[in-house]
């Protein structure tokens, strides 16, 4: 059972009582190839892409987001979405979504045989029309015309929110307007709603309030957190959104993706050292840490630069 | 405020688990169902800044004394209360404290601000006090095996020692803070049993250690690990004497400190810009930064007394890491 209740005390500080249980099981929804990549300055060959999914797919790693079908002209690192999703090895039981903004990424998506995508929408309007060129309301008319077509395929649909928990331009996002994109989106039809902190502000503070309000209008079950390092605050924002019952988590491996909005910041949360974290736990993830550890080492040595993860960092120096 | 923890299901680790790091997180055999806890967060949160002791200490370039001196200075006007100054231990090993006493008597003190110093026996708490400080620090250990590598005695040989000191600094009114260090791991033995935490976290408060700070030394905790050591200690020490020194090398320093303080615990030991690497983890980070943990606190609405403005950050940051000559 879940009881959760916040109140705040005579001073303004915000006292937290929770009664929690952790889940069982966590699915790592490993973002990497995609997420993680389309933000390196470097671009990666296509080979090295394929290669990376592959190792990724040997991990035991249930979902492996592959590429984006967004024009090249705004993504050059994702040109090759075609070439590397007919190129990939599909391990039988790992799912490889693609992102797909608008109908012809979604028709572009299944013509080189994806069979799961994913829209992502934002609680910023200006970050919505900083980011796609439109306002959220816009955004979502486009995901419903690819969430119907996904529907007629049966092909499964994942959300996302941008800047749950606070937005480059701005500044604080109210939970009630992420809970709103949230509910729209998983209305709409998309199977799950990943939550992310773009630019790493939130605190297991602000991921409280925010999951507080989002799951009134969304099953626990059906969302996830998509946390960014930046501040250093990924592993205890996890930690927050478990304790609240949240047991789907994004995170890339080697924390590969920087943040575009503050230059020479980490970004992603490296698979690595959330692993480590659920492992410790005793929370089940299928999940082989070490072969997540070599597909770390085999893209860092082919981007030319060192692993953000700390436990990356740490194996090589082996306690 | 007590917390009321349940483990549910005990882990079993896997046999010869020695030194590999990766057995520290190894997927349960038995699965751990889960952790109920029930605990309101502290209102305020006392930061225990280590970085020129237990940061410098462990930085291989040995910065000047003239650097030390202002960034302690710097530290002072931050608002933090501790600021571990140096460590009176003989310079023959450990180099980076050598100057010491010029540390001690060339810093600005701040009323209301405490200076500890490290003191490892007798003699170096003569030399601390003679350069002029009034509270002190001594370092135990919750593994024989790291004990006997470190300072050279077995766990209880070395309370011993702290004995004379206790006694010493009873004496001339001065505090004594205790810390254990491989609360959760040790680099030699593997797991440490919270057990043996407990108990020497017990004999350091009993012989008058006014707090306990327990040490992820090697940084293997998890919020699994840090939750069943820290419900053995709090049986045996008030919650309230408890502090947390998390080190950030495989990255779970918040997510552990986060724990602690659902579990009661409202001091929080840390080191500016992080620093101080691992001694036994090249190239891997150590001690927690000041600044991430208080923009943690900060964001659950948690006082602590330091005003960490983005430009005094930054020239603290940044004058820590000239002071190293890297950026």
């Amino acid at each position: 059972m879940l009881a959760t209740s916040m109140r705040r005390n005579h001073c303004g500080s915000m006292w937290i009582i929770t009664e929690h249980e952790y889940p069982k099981f966590v699915k790592i929804v490993e973002v990497g190839p995609r997420d993680g990549l389309q933000n390196e300055k470097e671009i990666v060959p296509t080979g090295v892409k394929i290669q990376l999914i592959d190792m990724l797919s040997a991990t035991g790693l249930s979902v492996v987001e592959a590429t984006s079908f967004v024009s090249s002209k705004w993504v050059p690192q994702m040109a090759d979405h075609t070439q590397v999703l007919q190129g990939i090895q599909r391990a039988p039981l790992t799912q490889y979504p693609v992102l797909t903004p608008n109908m012809q990424g979604f028709q572009d998506a299944v013509a080189a045989g994806a069979t799961e995508v994913a829209v992502f929408g934002s609680a910023s309007e200006t970050f919505s029309r900083q980011n796609i060129n439109c306002s959220i309301d816009e955004s979502m008319l486009r995901f419903q015309e690819v969430i119907n077509a996904a529907k007629e395929r049966q092909i499964p649909v994942r959300g996302y929110v941008s800047c749950a928990l606070g937005c480059p331009h701005e500044g604080r996002i109210e939970p009630s307007k992420v809970a709103e994109v949230a509910k729209r989106l998983y209305e709409m039809g998309c199977y799950e709603i990943s939550l992310g902190d773009t630019i790493g502000v939130g605190t297991p503070g602000s991921m409280f309030k925010m999951l507080q309000m989002v799951k009134k209008d969304v099953p626990i079950d059906a969302l996830a957190v998509h946390c960014h390092d930046t501040y250093g605050q990924a592993l205890p924002n996890i930690l927050t959104a478990l304790q609240m019952g949240v047991s789907v988590v994004d995170s890339a491996v080697a924390g590969l993706g920087g943040c575009p909005y503050a230059p020479g910041s980490t970004g992603n949360v490296s698979t690595e050292d959330v692993l480590y974290m659920l492992h410790g736990m005793g929370i089940q993830t299928n999940v082989d840490l070490n072969k997540v550890i070599e597909a770390g080492d085999f893209i860092c040595n082919a981007l030319g630069r060192r692993t953000n993860s700390k436990v990356g960092q740490a194996k090589s120096g082996t306690l | 405020m007590a917390a009321a923890m349940r483990l549910v299901n005990k882990k079993i680790f896997t046999p010869g688990m020695g030194q590999h790091y990766l057995a520290f997180t190894t997927a349960a055999q038995v699965y751990s169902a889960g952790i109920k806890a029930s605990q309101a967060l502290p209102e305020t949160v006392k930061i225990v800044e280590v970085g020129p002791r237990d940061g410098l200490q462990n930085e291989k370039v040995v910065v000047p004394t003239e650097a030390k001196i202002n960034l302690i200075n710097m530290l002072s006007e931050s608002g933090l209360t501790v600021i571990e100054a140096t460590s009176f231990v003989s310079p023959k090993w450990v180099p980076q404290m050598g100057d010491q006493v010029e540390v001690m008597k060339g810093i600005k003190k701040k009323p209301g601000v405490s200076y500890p110093v490290l003191t490892p026996n007798l003699r170096g708490f003569q030399a601390a006090v003679k350069a002029g400080a009034s509270e002190v620090a001594i370092f135990g250990a919750a593994s024989e095996l790291f004990s006997k590598k470190n300072i050279n005695c077995s766990v209880e040989e070395s309370l011993q020692r702290f004995d004379e000191v206790m006694k010493a600094a009873k004496e001339a009114a001065v505090p004594v803070r205790g810390y254990v260090s491989c609360v959760v791991g040790c680099p030699y033995e593997g797991k440490v049993a919270p057990e043996k935490v407990a108990h020497v976290a017990k004999r350091l408060y009993s012989m008058g250690c006014y707090e306990i700070s327990l040490g992820d030394t090697i940084g293997v905790g998890t919020p699994g690990s840090m939750t069943e050591m820290l419900e053995a200690v709090s049986r045996e020490v008030p919650v309230s004497a408890l502090a947390v020194h998390c080190h950030d090398t495989y990255g779970q320093a918040l997510a552990n400190i986060l724990v602690a303080l659902q579990m009661g615990i409202s001091v929080v030991d840390s080191s500016v810009a992080g620093l101080g690497g691992c001694p036994y983890a090249q190239g891997a980070s150590g001690n927690v930064a000041t600044e991430d943990v208080v923009y943690m606190l900060h964001g659950l609405g948690i006082k602590t007394a330091t005003c960490i403005t983005t430009r005094r950050d930054g020239q603290v940051t940044k004058m820590s890491c000239r002071a190293q000559r890297r950026t």
